[in-house]
């Protein structure tokens, strides 16, 4: 892993959305090669955890603590956000605008890139390059947003149902390209409804509360 | 660097695509010059007192037309949290969209101008002042635009909204734009409001960047 290897703590978090408490003394813990599954019914809070972590909501109870290479990240170190990638429901895909086209403005925006053919033959899309996005279907289009976390290289993904449209060959995609990830040394947590893989860490929401 | 550089590429791909507006705002702003002297009448004296606030205040509701357009579509299809996770500041990224939407909206306009204002027999030096004042306000207007509409962006059709918010930062610009032109009809200095324009696109630019960031962190929040 270029940018090292990645740990992730989360201690006494709690979070509310629209004035409810979604989960309260939330305690987990995640290293390098490891995968960690937070399983629980809708509502109770997944996407929230996994936008907490992204930074894209600010943290107002708990501590949330990135180590790099064994060491806790300081004001020297690259911001935690440019070390993970973070893939939702929203695609963040333009139908516009072509498969090749799309993967090379993600290349440019995160930094250091892989080669985009590399990246596209490893999704199965190669064949789909010069298409644009709104021929694609729904399980091309999350196999494409999937791309998006290759073409540069990141030690943490943060994934939100990365299951959700695709079908069974997808599925052995998807898990393939994680547990190849986390062969390199790179870290996972997945909001999920079934298991992604034998040897996950497990968080369950939902049902503390 | 190389984020900003992404992103304004990527935006202007995008507004001259099927469905990107790049061209709407000088439609609107031809539209305007052209159905005036039809409405108010071939008087040639009237149409040419009229033309610098006529044309200046075409100008602002172009570019309020196209703000609808600038963060909405990126937020709601994820786009815009990707961003937040570029190598680039979001400070970057701001100016980067508002930069790609002048070059789309304020530019085509300003480049234009020259011919509308004949239009409305604003002639010679009074034409290239306007020109250049739309050259120096319609950045302006981007900006200050930029704040409103990242702060509007959870609003669902937050367009009202963001009309309400925007206006009354758009009086000072279409004051020292139109009056400048005036003066110069009028055979007056112009230096005193083509500064003030300049200090207000200035102080747009420094505010939009920071304003506009937070205002987008907030929303996505």
């Amino acid at each position: 892993m270029r940018l090292g290897r990645v740990a992730v703590e989360g201690r006494e978090i709690s979070a509310e959305r629209g004035g409810r408490q979604l989960f309260d003394n939330l305690h987990f813990a995640v290293g390098p090669g490891e995968l960690l599954e937070m399983i629980g019914p809708n509502g109770v809070g997944k996407s929230s955890l996994l936008r907490l972590i992204a930074g894209l909501v600010p943290l107002t109870f708990g501590k949330l603590i990135f180590t790099r290479n064994g060491k806790r990240l300081g004001d020297d170190d690259p911001p935690a956000t440019s070390l993970l990638h973070w893939l939702s429901h929203q695609d963040g895909l333009k139908t516009v605008m072509s498969v090749s086209e799309t993967i090379a403005f993600y290349g440019r925006l995160f930094g250091p890139s892989q080669r985009e053919d590399a990246v596209l033959d490893q999704v199965g899309l190669s064949a789909k390059a010069a298409l644009p996005v709104q021929y694609l279907s729904a399980g091309q289009r999350r196999r494409l947003a999937f791309a998006r976390l290759l073409i540069s290289e990141r030690p943490l993904w943060l994934l939100d149902e990365p299951f959700a449209a695709v079908d069974a060959q997808g599925r052995a995609l998807v898990q393939g390209l994680i547990a190849s990830h986390r062969a390199g040394g790179g870290t996972v947590i997945a909001a999920t409804h079934d298991a992604l893989a034998g040897d996950a860490r497990r968080l369950s929401l939902g049902s503390v509360l | 660097m190389r984020g900003f550089v992404a992103v304004l590429l990527r935006d202007l791909q995008l507004a001259v695509r099927a469905g990107g507006g790049a061209m709407l705002s000088l439609i609107f702003f031809a539209s305007v010059v052209l159905l005036v002297p039809l409405g108010v009448g071939a008087d040639h004296k009237l149409l040419a007192k009229a033309a610098p606030g006529l044309l200046w205040v075409a100008a602002a509701l172009a570019v309020l037309l196209s703000l609808d357009r600038l963060f909405q579509a990126d937020f709601e299809d994820g786009s815009l949290e990707q961003m937040t996770l570029g190598t680039a500041p979001l400070e970057l990224i701001v100016l980067a969209k508002v930069l790609a939407g002048w070059l789309t909206t304020g530019l085509p306009l300003t480049v234009a101008s020259p011919f509308f204002a004949l239009q409305l027999h604003l002639e010679g030096e009074a034409a290239l002042m306007l020109t250049l004042t739309l050259l120096i306000g319609t950045p302006g207007l981007s900006l200050v635009g930029a704040i409103a509409a990242a702060l509007t962006l959870s609003v669902r059709r937050g367009g009202l909204l963001l009309s309400l918010l925007v206006l009354p930062l758009y009086v000072p610009f279409v004051i020292f734009g139109a009056g400048a032109v005036a003066a110069k009809v009028a055979g007056l200095s112009a230096v005193f409001a083509l500064y003030m324009l300049g200090g207000l696109s200035a102080l747009a630019l420094v505010l939009a960047l920071f304003a506009g960031a937070a205002a987008l962190r907030l929303n996505l929040g």
